[in-house]
């Protein structure tokens, strides 16, 4: 495999991710209309209010410091990195050795401690209780994926994502209890990291009951369309990993142009299935109060744990 | 020529220094009433021999040991150094760290009266001296020499603010646990004699010791160092103790003293009790693991409930002593079990966060000792918007907390992510309840890296960010300036040491490699070393794990700035300013924001049960409405109070004896010697 192509993919797929990660916001938007018997809007919303935000004035409070103006790129930059490690369409990516999965949830600490820092920076009592239950949800989210991700890697026996995948991909068709047990957490984080029901609602206007939107309650204009577009990539990359973790079939080699549109097919449906099944997941359930969450989070953590313990003792 | 040779060699070098930090502390004394002294001459000298120091030590690291026998001490008990790569590794963090505080303290010392300030230079002096000889003794005489003038000399600078009757029992605290550790280090060294030959480590190294009397030295070195770092439960001083200190000092106690026991406990497990690590048992390092485990979880909690900076960071120290002695107990697993490559990547990981802690924790003594200094305070609470203020003292602490949060691609993250990797490899070992066992630490890491980051969010968030909490007229803040150029110098060292850490991981590792293998005979394998380039992180084998900070760092630069570029080239820059959204309610006040306290109140709900809590609620009738929390240590309670009533009891009884009347003491001179006669004979 020579590089150039292999560059060619990863630079591909990172634009791809970029631009596609809207979408999938849209997709979901529209399944969860259509299942609570609305008439559901466009599902290229999305691209519209980003292209309107960017275009509105920016107004900024005042009080606040370079690092709230910094924030909305630096979440940007974070997640755009994260969608160029995860094998989204092709594994062997060139970029993906620099940063293994430790490095990734890294990422994602990275861009929660940033926009946390950011909500506190105003010196609004909303933008504080937001990033205090950020990082509530935070400090027990993050290991319930790395333990989540470590069942993987004892799996496979490397903590690359790309090699994950390909020994995931690649094995006979075999039952590995501790991925059951890994893929329960994993869909509890997946809804708690990306400001889901049942930890919190994305479409709320009450701003008691917000967490995600509290922090960026002081954003507007081309920063929250950045915000936005950032929490659509996110979003994407959770589910991406998920797929690549759990349901890796059809993915292609890194470099290998016949199997991208194969690739891109599978992504498609299994993206579109996902998208159905959490606006499944937000319609049958209802938000928990903000103290059951870590309840929620720590059986994520527990469950993540058991997995990985499961993975010894079938073996052992 | 052979002595130009001598003199160039990293022992001697490394003795000179030494002895030249003695000389400056001597020389603080004589020009006194000169503060200007200590400031331009004595400080700044210390800096240039620390950075000496360093280059001496990683010099130490590439050479074979080299030993040298000093004509001082007791008759028949010569001083004996030595610098061996694990010495010398230390002597750079020693070196390195120091040279950043003792620039910082020319700054810091600034308003301190004269005579006050060549008593703090002398005891500064004779601490870092005393630190280095720790590091270079060669055997138990002139370890606990320099071991027990190590503690003295902090002791004296912890209660500098003497007159303060908290801080002299903060001191006294200190004293006690600090002899308390260096009682069991010195039977420990009884133990490993065992009344035979002398005290020279290489004597002490040949000692076969029974695997019981093994394991006495194990514990005995285990807890007697663990003292003087600050595990749990012997970490009570800790937070008192770095409080007390003014700031350079807090720094160099909780960024290099408490390492030096780290030294110990790697020196005496390792190398002399463990004979190149040939004794080690698995069992050993389930101890150190439970206990590491069980350090690091409660150190990030009651962190978590501090409003106190100096305490907050004091606790994160003795979280962070629990995740290099999880690193080092996963070393003494695998070697127990016979897998030297995974053990010396454990050893690494340990090692690694011992530099790595240096460098951030007294990164952010140093920045919290700026804040005291402009601002004259340390509680949270009333802190706020000091970024407007002090924003390159803003910017330093960012880099801090970034880094102690194990957030890429700073250095924190480096050496949790060996620690991770470390733990991964526990499917080589032999036994079923330890292969499942060893994981479980990895998640107790991982979310102790969790909480860190809350923990730091709340300190940065608090102090550093929002709007000042008290009015204009009450609080110092909008009159905050920014810190000194000499406080800038020290903290702009330590901070591109987190960076050079976390982006050259590889060149460290190569180090850690060497002195693993002097200390272990064994080093990573084969595959990892191959593959770790200076852009390349890789603790086994390219397929498994591999880590490149300098990509990392560069894409997410990248990505960044692009699109920042983008958003710039296609869209207006327009700016309004306007009030903040007060959710229509207009009459809020900066007082309204997050406290200290309030952010850490999820936790407090959640791990209820791990603290002691006093807390009063104002009632709703109250017209001046008093909200009361206190968070006490539970070890207090448990151990420290029933262990000081069981010693004064004694005590009372024991003092029937002391009569006061000379025919008494004559009496048990002769009961004595009739006793002695009858079962001696």
């Amino acid at each position: 495999m020579s590089h150039v192509p292999a560059v060619a993919f990863q630079i591909l797929q990172s634009v791809f991710v970029v631009l596609a990660a809207p979408l999938l916001v849209g997709w979901v938007n529209q399944c969860r209309a259509w299942l609570q018997n609305r008439s559901a809007p466009s599902i290229l919303l999305p691209y519209w209010t980003l292209a309107k935000l960017f275009h509105k004035d920016v107004v900024i409070a005042r009080g606040a410091s370079p690092l709230f103006r910094a924030t909305p790129y630096i979440l940007f930059g974070c997640m755009w990195l994260a969608a160029g490690i995860v094998p989204v369409l092709a594994t062997g990516l060139p970029f993906a050795p620099a940063a293994d999965i430790i490095a990734l949830v890294g990422v994602f600490a990275l861009a929660r401690v940033f926009s946390a820092l950011a909500a506190m920076d105003i010196g609004t009592s909303f933008g504080g209780l937001g990033a205090r239950r950020e990082m509530l949800i935070g400090f027990l989210a993050e290991p319930a994926m790395l333990m989540t991700l470590f069942t993987a890697a004892f799996i496979s026996g490397s903590t690359q994502l790309t090699t994950i995948v390909d020994t995931l991909g690649h094995r006979q068709f075999a039952l590995h209890p501790s991925l059951a047990f890994a893929a329960v957490a994993f869909l509890m984080v997946l809804l708690a990291e990306n400001a889901r029901i049942p930890i919190d609602n994305p479409t709320t206007h009450l701003e008691l009951t917000m967490v995600h939107e509290a922090m960026i309650l002081e954003y507007s204009a081309r920063h929250l369309a950045l915000i936005e577009w950032a929490v659509a990539i996110k979003l994407f990359a959770y589910m991406t990993i998920g797929i690549a973790l759990f349901v890796p079939w059809g993915i292609a080699e890194g470099g290998d142009w016949h199997a991208l549109p194969l690739a891109v097919g599978a992504l498609v449906a299994k993206l579109a299935l996902a998208g159905a099944g959490l606006a499944l997941i937000e319609t049958l359930l209802a938000k928990l109060r903000l103290f059951l969450a870590p309840e929620f989070l720590s059986t994520a953590f527990l469950l993540g744990v058991l997995g990985m313990l499961t993975h010894f003792l079938v073996r052992g | 020529m052979n002595l130009v040779h001598a003199a160039l060699s990293p022992l001697v070098g490394a003795l000179v220094l030494a002895v030249l930090w003695l000389a400056i502390a001597a020389a603080s004394l004589v020009p006194a009433g000169n503060a200007a002294f200590a400031r331009r001459f004595a400080f700044p000298l210390g800096a240039l021999a620390g950075v000496g120091l360093a280059a001496l030590g990683l010099q130490a690291v590439w050479l074979p040991a080299q030993t040298l026998t000093l004509p001082l001490g007791l008759p028949d008990l010569p001083f004996h150094l030595r610098t061996d790569p694990l010495a010398g590794f230390f002597l750079m963090l020693l070196g390195s760290v120091s040279a950043g505080i003792s620039v910082y303290a020319a700054g810091y010392f600034r308003a301190e009266p004269s005579g006050r300030l060549a008593l703090i230079s002398l005891q500064y002096h004779v601490f870092l001296a005393s630190m280095a000889f720790v590091l270079l003794a060669d055997d138990a005489y002139l370890f606990m020499v320099a071991w027990e003038t190590m503690a003295l000399s902090s002791y004296f600078l912890v209660i500098t603010d003497h007159k303060q009757p908290t801080i002299r029992s903060a001191g006294f605290l200190y004293l006690l646990i600090a002899h308390l550790g260096a009682i069991a280090i010195l039977l420990c060294f009884g133990v490993l004699h065992s009344g035979r030959g002398d005290y020279s480590f290489d004597a002490l190294r040949a000692v076969q010791l029974q695997p019981a009397w093994a394991t006495v030295a194990f514990l005995l070195a285990f807890f007697g160092f663990g003292a003087k770092a600050g595990m749990l439960p012997l970490h009570a001083w800790l937070p008192e103790a770095h409080p007390a200190a003014p700031s350079p000092v807090s720094a160099l106690m909780s960024g290099i003293m408490i390492k030096t026991a780290i030294y110990g406990m790697v020196r005496l497990i390792f190398d002399l009790i463990g004979g190149m690590s040939g004794n080690v048992r698995w069992e050993w390092g389930m101890v150190v693991l439970v206990v590491g485990a069980a350090t690091t979880l409660f150190g990030v909690l009651y962190a978590l409930m501090q409003h106190d900076l100096k305490r907050l960071l004091a606790y994160h120290s003795v979280e962070n002593i629990g995740i290099i002695l999880l690193g080092l107990g996963m070393a003494m697993v695998f070697i127990g079990f016979g897998h030297p490559a995974a053990g010396a990547l454990g050893l690494i990981a340990g090692l690694y966060h011992t530099l790595n802690h240096a460098v951030f924790k007294g990164l952010l003594f140093l920045g919290a000792g700026s804040i005291l200094h402009s601002t004259g305070l340390r509680n949270l609470n009333d802190m706020g918007g000091l970024i407007h203020g002090m924003p390159k003292t803003a910017f330093y602490f960012l880099i801090g907390a970034l880094a102690i949060s194990a957030l890429p691609p700073l250095n924190g993250f480096v050496s949790e992510w060996l620690t991770f990797q470390t733990a991964l490899q526990a499917t080589i070992l032999q036994n079923g309840i330890v292969r499942s066992v060893v994981p479980l630490f990895a998640a107790t890491l991982a979310l102790a890296g969790a909480l860190t980051a809350m923990c730091f969010v709340k300190v940065y968030g608090i102090a550093f960010l929002g709007k000042p909490r008290e009015p204009a007229h009450r609080s110092p803040l909008p009159h905050a300036g920014d810190a000194g150029d000499m406080e800038r110098y020290g903290m702009a060292w330590l901070a591109a040491g987190c960076f050079v850490l976390g982006l050259f991981p590889s060149s460290f590792l190569l180090i850690l490699n060497h002195v693993c293998i002097s200390l272990t005979r064994h080093g990573l394998s084969d595959q990892a070393l191959s593959g770790s380039g200076w852009l390349w992180l890789v603790p086994t084998a390219p397929e498994q794990a591999s880590y490149s900070p300098i990509i990392f760092l560069v894409m997410i630069v990248a990505v960044t700035l692009l699109a920042f570029l983008l958003v710039r080239r296609f869209y207006h820059g327009r700016v309004r300013f306007a009030d903040p959204w007060d959710c229509g309610y207009p009459e809020q006040t900066s007082r309204m924001q997050d406290t200290a306290d309030a952010f850490g109140q999820p936790i407090r709900h959640v791990f209820g049960p791990l603290y002691r809590m006093d807390r009063r609620l104002p009632g709703p009738g109250e017209a001046q409405p008093k909200y009361f929390l206190k968070i006490e240590d539970r070890h207090w309670y448990w151990l420290y109070l029933p262990v000081a009533r069981a010693a004064e009891f004694i005590s009372s009884k024991v003092a029937l004896l002391q009569q006061g009347r000379i025919s008494i003491y004559l009496l048990y001179s002769f009961i004595t010697l009739i006793a002695l006669l009858v079962f001696v004979r």
